[in-house]
């Protein structure tokens, strides 16, 4: 039996713009992952301890407050603090281009932004992630 | 330390990964949970049930507070189905209990239903096993959002919340078998709303007719109100949780225990059974390409699913095993 992908899409911060999430949740269940959303409002401590419990691949990241700078590198610290390097992260949203090398040198493995078409994404997510023994 | 000890000694990263390896039917995880089970069996277990809606997560999420309140530490197995067409799944039944995810005492996980062939439950159960080895003192689980039929909760829990909202149907739903059968406890939700006196009566009126026999325990049913109204929530779920220990006891008191214990295991050894043996003739089934022949073969009208089976167990199985 070929193994589940499973994802964690996740809003942190305070902004509460959570459409573009709950078509990427959508787009990623009928991609035939599981997807397990958490909601927004979420503080990067609660979104790495989910993601550990749920034993996710990949974590998606999506904030268009302007806090990405802080939130999405803070979100892979605290999973290489708890051992879990291994799960992926990737952000979305607003995100300036001249940010994109500071959350690539933070660790995020890729930034997608407005423009960005689910095929491309759920594309990147069938090359890149995949669970380990 | 090996993977058991690992888990037993609480670390969440190996749980949740052979919870996941599990799923996945690695057949190492099998492995590890020979040795989890003589370590499983301390845990309370709780089942959290009812139909799509009626509040099941708030609840649980509700519970997990009222439990940690009292310095006991809590894991939480939340299931949703899988698309019967993509395969996929989204699994949100987490977002309502985030407060807690912190909380070194709690461990939330969430289940797909993901194919048939008993699949499902086996994971819950070997999940529970986990849980439960690693000290959880309580073990929730919270089901999809079920109909009349969906009873195999039972098999997994001790004791049964079925929680109930006014407004889903008349009188008739609660005298009717499955479900209401199986409740050790009703929750009735959001019982500002209309209808939830009628409700209470109606499920009152249906343990009369019970017939209990004296010293059999009745279910009590819990009238939850508005979650907007935090103190006399957090009031009426202290009730609930107050209800769960009841009845624990009771099952310890007066011998039922052992009732629940036995439907467990007969189900688990039906399950792990079904899962050395029919398995693996399935996949080589689909491996040989023989399902294919098999299914267009019966699409065409040229054979019929008896013989194939027939012909299947003659194949696979020792001929002292065949009628």
């Amino acid at each position: 039996m070929s193994r589940k992908i499973r994802i964690m899409v996740a809003k942190p911060g305070l902004d509460g713009h959570d459409r573009g999430a709950r078509v990427l949740a959508r787009c990623f269940r009928d991609a035939g992952f599981e997807v397990i959303y958490t909601g927004c409002h979420q503080t990067p401590e609660q979104i790495a301890a989910a993601a550990i419990q749920e034993d996710v691949d990949l974590v998606g990241l999506s904030c268009l407050s302007g806090a990405h700078r802080y939130l999405f590198p803070r979100v892979v610290e605290l999973l290489r603090e708890q051992g879990a390097s291994d799960i992926t992260v990737i952000g979305g949203g607003i995100i300036p281009e001249q940010d994109f090398p500071l959350l690539k040198d933070a660790g995020l493995k890729a930034i997608f932004t407005p423009g960005a078409t689910l095929e491309e994404i759920v594309a990147w997510v069938r090359e890149n992630v995949g669970p380990q023994g | 330390m090996d993977k058991a000890s690992k888990i037993r000694a609480g670390d969440v990263r190996t749980a949740s990964r052979l919870i996941r390896n599990l799923e996945d039917q690695l057949p190492e995880a099998t492995e590890t949970l020979k040795h989890i089970f003589p370590h499983t069996g301390k845990a309370h277990i709780v089942g959290i049930t009812g139909a799509p809606g009626a509040g099941k997560s708030t609840l649980t999420d509700a519970l997990i507070s009222s439990f940690r309140h009292q310095n006991r530490t809590v894991g939480v197995l939340a299931v949703d189905p899988t698309s019967p067409f993509t395969g996929g799944a989204i699994l949100g039944d987490r977002i309502r209990m985030q407060r807690h995810a912190e909380d070194p005492g709690v461990f939330v996980r969430s289940l797909a239903t993901r194919g048939a062939l008993g699949g499902l439950s086996k994971a819950v159960g070997d999940a529970v096993h986990i849980l439960d080895a690693m000290g959880k003192d309580i073990i929730m689980v919270e089901t999809v959002g079920t109909g009349q039929q969906e009873v195999e909760i039972i098999n997994h829990s001790h004791t049964v919340v079925v929680v109930m909202v006014p407004g889903m149907g008349d009188e008739i739903q609660a005298i009717k078998a499955g479900i209401l059968e199986i409740a050790d406890i009703f929750i009735v939700n959001k019982a500002d709303r209309d209808g939830a006196r009628q409700l209470h009566r109606e499920l009152q009126m249906m343990l009369d007719m019970a017939n209990l026999k004296p010293g059999a325990w009745r279910p009590p049913i819990v009238m939850v109100e508005n979650v907007f109204q935090p103190e006399a929530f957090t009031e009426q779920m202290e009730e609930a949780s107050r209800q769960i220990d009841a009845h624990y006891r009771y099952l310890i008191e007066s011998e039922r225990m052992e009732d629940r214990m036995r439907r467990q295991v007969l189900v688990e050894i039906n399950e792990a059974i079904r899962a050395s043996i029919l398995e693996p003739v399935l996949k080589d089934l689909v491996a040989s390409g023989e399902l294919d022949r098999m299914m267009s073969a019966l699409f065409k009208k040229e054979s019929d699913p008896y013989s194939l089976a027939e012909r299947a167990a003659k194949r696979y199985l020792k001929k002292e095993f065949l009628a």
